[in-house]
């Protein structure tokens, strides 16, 4: 009997804290454990007994990367259980928030965290070292994405200008078109980041997924929407909980959801991608087509030039938000508490964010339910490093744990918004 | 934008323990009013602190570190002419901690002129715990070596 042991007991360049454990036995898979042991966090406990205006700024606090998406599911849920609708340039505030949320995550992401394990560097530090304009480029896109967030959330981590309802402040038509001349040479750097990423060499690997993203019959879905999927899901967010649940697994901290009819299932940029292709731009579908990335995209490893994508597509959906952009007559409307039950479902930078609140008479909090996409992705990512390993089970442990780590950054996941991080540990026997 | 001569960055958490020294350090060195110096605090986000030095020819860094020393030992690492571990200090997988930003710029060209940074050896980084004596003890005379280095620095910031 031949046992191998692939593990990598602390994961770098992922979010939180947690690890892998693969065992492979006589060349073939035995198990795979994406292991979170970040403590659980308690947030919908304690959000129990609070007002229904504190739940932005309080699950803001789950992640300093995706705060406004916590923000958005979060407004968007207390709106829709007490009867408010936020239209209009408040709504289009919210969208150029979320904008700066994903030009940010995803710069970050793709060019700091992901690249390097497709070049061969441990980190983004070497590869500066010889790549320099690429990380020169991933940091100007990452500071413009943080500025957009300063300018409309008012603080770059943990926005504190998002209330139910809309705004505290809203910005001057003056400060908002100052970005303008920003986002059109990012528009730039973002089309290069399209073509460099396109460039980088993808080991070969495709599966079958069910893809699950919001569909908004207008607009690339950000903030709003049906959920949908590639196998004929297309459900109201608040079937959510009808049709998804979460399954406690022993080896991890964070609960594993699953479409209760077929298993696991794909949120994130790629189902994104492959769902709503139609609503990117032309030039953005002609720039995809150009560096033969037409959908559907079953290789996660190509999510690298996806993220590329929205990238450009966030930069270009900015500047469309901010040359329209007029000051509203009042920077948010009037929400009054009362009984309700509220659901919010928006698209952060790693997939769908979902929230259900219920509010008593006096619009406090009797209960409240958060999935963040990490958690939804978490079976998917186990299924591709098992099928992964069987391929690729001839390499070293050295490398094979290298690219498993490759593989599970493919979903750029955030460990502590999950658990509510990653050691990788490959066992062959 | 002016270049700022000098720019003294107190980076930390006030809510875990020993990571607020930093934060503390800077605080007392406002309050001694020294002339020509801009002293500001930050959270540790590598990416914004590149930009928080951007411009300076003169850059102090003052944080908590973890580097395996007794509480309270204090470290200067000149990052002109050593490289940091980034593992000493505030750390965390997903955004640049110090120590990357530091190395990062380093790798970029993108280095101030002259960049020291000042650690204080932490113990207890836990949510909500209080300073260690031995960190709360030894800062009034980190708070000093920094002052003597701004004087003694004073040359070589007019050489610049």
């Amino acid at each position: 009997m031949n046992i191998r042991t692939i593990k990598v007991d602390m994961l770098a360049r992922v979010e939180g804290e947690g690890g892998l454990h693969v065992k492979i036995k006589n060349d073939r898979v035995a198990d795979v454990k994406l292991k979170i042991f970040e403590p659980p966090r308690f947030f919908e406990g304690f959000l129990r007994g609070r007002k229904f205006t504190e739940a932005p700024d309080i699950t803001a606090r789950i992640c300093g990367i995706c705060p406004v998406a916590y923000q958005m599911s979060s407004v968007h849920a207390m709106e829709r259980a007490l009867g408010v609708v936020v239209d209009g340039q408040l709504r289009a505030l919210r969208r150029l928030l979320y904008c700066g949320e994903w030009i940010e995550s995803h710069a970050l992401h793709v060019y700091l965290l992901h690249t390097p394990d497709f070049l061969g560097y441990p980190d983004a530090i070497q590869l500066a070292k010889v790549y320099p304009d690429v990380v020169k480029n991933g940091l100007e896109l990452k500071k413009l994405g943080n500025d957009i967030v300063n300018l409309v959330g008012g603080r770059e981590i943990h926005p504190i200008n998002v209330r139910v309802g809309g705004f505290y402040k809203a910005p001057t038509p003056r400060q908002v078109r100052e970005l303008g001349q920003r986002l059109t040479a990012a528009r730039t750097l973002a089309q290069e980041m399209v073509r460099f990423t396109a460039g980088l060499p993808f080991p070969e690997f495709e599966q079958n997924y069910e893809f699950v993203a919001l569909r908004h019959p207008d607009e690339y879905a950000i903030n709003e929407g049906r959920l949908v999927s590639n196998r004929g899901l297309d459900i109201d967010i608040a079937e959510y909980e009808a049709n998804f649940a979460e399954e406690h697994v022993q080896h991890t901290t964070a609960l594993q959801s699953v479409i209760k009819a077929r298993g696991a299932y794909f949120v994130g940029p790629m189902a994104r991608y492959n769902l709503n292709f139609d609503q990117l731009d032309p030039d953005i579908r002609a720039l995809a087509c150009e560096v033969g990335l037409e959908p559907p995209v079953n290789n996660p490893f190509k999510s690298i030039v996806i993220r590329s994508l929205e990238t450009l597509y966030a930069v270009e959906e900015a500047l469309r938000i901010i040359e329209a952009y007029e000051i509203p007559v009042r920077p948010f409307v009037d929400v009054t508490p009362g009984v309700g039950v509220g659901w919010g479902c928006t698209e952060a930078p790693r997939g769908i964010l979902y929230h259900r609140y219920t509010l008593d008479k006096d619009g406090l909090i009797v209960d409240a339910k958060i999935v963040p996409p990490t958690s939804q992705n978490q079976k998917t990512i186990e299924g591709d490093l098992w099928h992964f390993v069987e391929k690729a089970v001839d390499l070293p442990d050295d490398r094979l744990t290298w690219q498993c780590e490759q593989a599970i950054r493919n979903y750029d996941p955030c460990i502590s918004c999950s658990v509510h991080f990653i050691k990788l540990d490959i066992e062959r026997e | 934008m002016t270049p700022l001569p000098l720019i003294i960055i107190g980076i930390g958490n006030d809510w875990r323990g020993d990571d607020a020294a930093g934060l503390l350090a800077a605080r007392a060195l406002r309050k001694l009013n020294l002339p020509n110096v801009t002293i500001t605090e930050h959270g540790g986000d590598g990416a914004s602190l590149m930009q928080t030095w951007a411009g300076a020819a003169v850059v102090i860094l003052i944080d908590a570190v973890s580097a395996g020393g007794n509480p309270g030992t204090i470290y200067r690492i000149d990052a002109n002419h050593e490289t940091t571990a980034p593992d000493s200090f505030s750390t965390s997988s997903h955004l640049l901690g110090v120590g990357e930003a530091v190395e990062l710029a380093r790798a970029l060209g993108q280095l101030p002129p002259r960049l020291v940074i000042f650690g204080i050896e932490g113990r207890d980084f836990a949510v909500n715990a209080a300073l260690s004596p031995a960190v709360a003890a030894n800062l009034p005379v980190l708070v000093e070596r920094i002052v003597q280095e701004i004087l003694n620095g004073t040359n070589d910031r007019l050489s610049l």
